[in-house]
């Protein structure tokens, strides 16, 4: 690995999303059109709005850049880049960290509106600090790049690249805490929840949104978000082959 | 060695020595099922434009793949500059470019080259000398996305020719590209090879089987003969390399009737 390889990696993939006018876009602004939309639905009942909010800021990160990864790399394999990439002195690592720099760096952007559109005109209220919200939204992008770069591998085209996002992403959501306290759930589901990734994301905003302050919970949640980040890296890498058939 | 006698690659090993830049020794790969090359050797000389010529399918890409180390081999070695082909050292040391045009098109051709002379630790100035060779420098800002198909290939040939590399394997550079261009381009790989460079050229035209130092004619996963130009021409009693080419494949069919 090479740090300065790793840079000009994420360099090159943001200078690739900086000629896609569009996708800048569509990635910023669809995020605040949803939370905005989610408050206006929650119009008469903000306590809903105020519990759900928060964690709502953090699965947009995680599907957009699952997306854009996934797509991405996979362009990257039927392209030739990647090939061309690895008879170079490249590691994996630097191709894999050069993503996830580039699209977690995206993120914070992508955060940082939409939380701030949420916190200021919509109103919504979190005993926690803003900046760990930011944090933790940021640490879901880089896990949906790292799942994206994972799954990218196992998808020989884009219909199949794009199918991978409800498989992979939706029973997380449905598992994560979201729709029904994970206390509450099924003995069996609840192990399910309890080896999701996405669970401890939610976990972490949902105490944000509750709990003022940094309180250990949270960063205990992060850490194991971080975790899987680094898990998931590393199946990246070991699908990642120099020599194919 | 001793006890098989007198074999093809041992034959080649006899005249070439057993030097060479690449020495590719029983290469048994299978695609799909197939044994796309079934066990071929041969050996590319240090300083030479070799050329690598066959129809479409025969196997020149799968042979350049196994030179590059991207290829999953099933059996024999392949070694470049003495090492085992993909090997950590090489890399950088061996410039590809592959068939298809592997660059980014949603960057400008400048946006590509430095992109890839970054992660070859190449100056900066390779990128202007590299569109300077390839007659590309006008196009430095356009999106890749936006070329013509020649100006496409030529991107992706300069982006193997930054850094220092002292193996170039180009898999069918010229193809798509008009006279002047691909006559400037073959000036140009021998200007490299007058340097020092060793060229691995495929392509599926026989009039440029003429531009090379020496020929492997390949059909079918196998070599059917392994000569300078004029020697193949002297050997084959034939006044083209076309014809030439024929020949020996007509030779093989005849060999093939003979034996089934
Ligand atoms: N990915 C692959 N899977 C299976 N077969 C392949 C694959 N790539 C190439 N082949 C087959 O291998 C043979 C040689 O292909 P190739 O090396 O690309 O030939 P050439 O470069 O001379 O046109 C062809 O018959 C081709 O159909
Ligand atoms: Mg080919």
């Amino acid at each position: 690995m090479n740090p300065r390889i790793t840079l000009a990696t994420a360099g090159r993939v943001l200078r690739q999303l900086r000629h896609d006018p569009r996708t800048i876009g569509l990635l910023l602004v669809v995020p605040v059109v949803l939370v905005t939309l989610l408050r206006l639905v929650y119009d008469g009942k903000p306590q809903i709005f105020d519990r759900i909010g928060a964690p709502l800021l953090g699965v947009f990160p995680l599907i957009t850049m699952f997306l854009v990864t996934s797509i991405a790399t996979l362009r990257e394999r039927t392209s030739g880049t990647l090939e061309r990439l690895l008879t170079m002195p490249l590691a994996k690592l630097d191709l894999l960290l050069g993503y996830a720099l580039a699209f977690g760096a995206f993120a914070v952007l992508q955060v940082a509106i939409a939380t701030a559109v949420a916190l200021g005109p919509l109103g919504l209220h979190v005993a926690g600090p803003a900046w760990l919200i930011l944090v933790l939204a940021v640490a879901n992008a880089v896990l949906g790049t790292a799942l994206g770069l994972f799954v990218s591998a196992f998808a020989a085209s884009e219909f199949q690249a794009v199918q991978f996002m409800p498989a992979v992403i939706l029973p997380q959501l449905l598992l994560c805490g979201l729709l029904l306290p994970r206390g509450q759930m099924q003995t069996v589901l609840r192990w399910v929840s309890n080896a999701l990734p996405l669970s401890y994301a939610i976990d972490g905003l949902t105490r944000v949104t509750s709990t003022p302050g940094v309180p250990g919970a949270v960063l205990a949640d992060l850490g194991i978000v971080l975790g899987c980040i680094v898990a998931a890296l590393g199946l990246g890498a070991a699908t990642l082959r120099r020599r194919t058939a | 060695m001793t006890s098989t006698g007198g074999t093809v690659s041992e034959t080649a090993g006899a005249v070439t020595g057993t030097g060479g830049t690449v020495v590719v020794d029983g290469l048994l790969v299978v695609r799909g099922g197939n044994e796309v090359l079934p066990g071929v050797s041969c050996s590319v000389q240090p300083g030479t434009v070799t050329g690598l010529l066959g129809p479409s399918g025969c196997g020149k890409t799968t042979l350049m793949r196994a030179i590059v180390g991207v290829q999953r081999i099933a059996g024999g070695s392949v070694q470049v500059l003495g090492m085992p082909a993909g090997s950590a050292p090489l890399r950088g040391r061996v410039g590809y470019r592959s068939q298809a045009s592997a660059v980014y098109a949603d960057l400008t051709v400048a946006e590509n080259l430095r992109y890839f002379a970054a992660v070859l630790h190449a100056p900066a100035s390779d990128v202007d000398r590299a569109l300077a060779d390839v007659d590309l420098a006008p196009q430095a800002n356009q999106l890749v996305g936006s070329l013509s198909g020649g100006q496409l290939a030529r991107v992706s040939l300069a982006s193997a020719l930054l850094g220092a590399p002292e193996v170039l394997v180009l898999d069918e550079p010229t193809v798509g590209l008009d006279p002047v261009l691909r006559r400037d381009l073959w000036a140009l790989f021998h200007r490299l090879a007058d340097a020092g460079i060793t060229i691995f050229v495929s392509s599926h035209v026989m009039d440029e089987a003429t531009r090379c130092n020496r020929l492997f004619l390949m059909r079918t996963g196998r070599f059917l003969a392994e000569d300078t130009p004029a020697g193949l021409l002297r050997q084959t009693g034939a006044d083209d390399i076309e014809t030439a080419f024929l020949r020996l494949i007509d030779a093989a069919r005849e060999r093939e009737g003979a034996s089934a």
